[in-house]
């Protein structure tokens, strides 16, 4: 079990969070041109690194945004977090 | 006809327990059902101006983790763009008008959200360490003083906590009302720890 810094709540605990895949995944500039195996590809490939891993987050049992994490798939340790969404900048957590 | 239908606290049917623990472990510990409140949720862009200080009566918090009072009721932090505003005398409908009047310039969207959540509050100087046995947050004074908030989890169930000061340090447990059963009984429960020893009842030194 483990802390993790929800970018608006401030440190919580990992059992209030849902884990979303990984994150930035471009969606097809032009969906109707693919065949079924590159649909596929999209849908379901994704990148297995070892080490650093972008994901998303949502803080299910809080605020319940979703927000960008960087995970070490090795040690389960969060590297880095940010809010999504220019229009709502991180507030500093009061905790 | 709706005229004629009175609201029931979802809670009711544990008022006794409630009141016969109080009893028992006062002062170290009181639980009672929080009054019956309206409330609506409120999302708006929080980089905007707040322009609710007069149909709210107070300042919407701007702070994570706080809330502040406004007339007969609360505005509690939710998320960075939603709060949830209370108020034990507003009539619901009527309310939720006038605040989306004046949130829908500023493209904020307003419900009413009365029958959602039900609360109970607790009082004494072991309230913090009875949620504590279930729920992880640091509950301390020094760390969740009078004017937090957190949404959280208590043993399984997901809660609003408050943290209020009425002449004494008081918690509101906030709770969806399908999922207040669980907690009261989760509280009624978890209490029992709190029980003094036949043979061990140190009553004195009581300053909440």
């Amino acid at each position: 079990m483990q802390l993790i810094l929800c970018p608006h709540c401030g440190p919580r605990e990992e059992t209030e969070f849902c884990y979303g895949g990984e994150a930035g995944v471009p969606y097809p500039d032009d969906p109707s041109v693919l065949d079924d195996e590159q649909w596929a590809r999209f849908v379901f490939v994704r990148a297995n690194p070892k080490g650093a891993f972008t994901e998303r987050w949502s803080h299910a049992a809080g605020c319940r945004r979703w927000f960008t994490a960087v995970r070490d798939t090795r040690t389960h340790r969060f590297l880095d977090v940010e809010s999504i969404g220019a229009s709502q900048p991180p507030t500093t957590p009061r905790r | 006809m709706a005229d004629t239908l009175t609201r029931t606290h979802p809670l009711e049917a544990w008022r006794t327990a409630f009141a016969a623990l109080s009893e028992e472990l006062d002062p170290g510990l009181a639980i009672e059902l929080a009054p019956l409140t309206t409330a609506l949720d409120l999302r708006v862009d929080a980089t905007g101006v707040f322009p609710f200080a007069d149909v709210l009566g107070g300042p919407l918090p701007t702070a994570p983790n706080t809330w502040t009072p406004i007339r007969d009721g609360r505005a509690v932090w939710l998320g960075p763009d939603e709060w949830l505003v209370t108020s034990t005398t507003a009539s619901g409908p009527r309310w939720e008008d006038e605040v989306r009047a004046v949130a829908g310039p500023h493209r904020g969207a307003v419900v009413d959200v009365s029958a959602q959540r039900t609360g109970v509050r607790l009082r004494g100087r072991d309230a913090r360490e009875l949620l504590s046995f279930g729920c992880a947050l640091d509950l301390r004074p020094a760390s969740f003083p009078a004017g937090s908030c957190a949404q959280t989890l208590l043993g399984q169930s997901g809660v609003l906590l408050l943290a209020d000061d009425d002449g004494g340090p008081a918690l509101d447990v906030v709770v969806r009302a399908s999922f207040a059963g669980y907690v009261a009984g989760w509280l009624l429960d978890a209490a029992e720890e709190l029980r003094p020893l036949p043979h061990n009842s140190d009553q004195e030194g009581d300053e909440t």
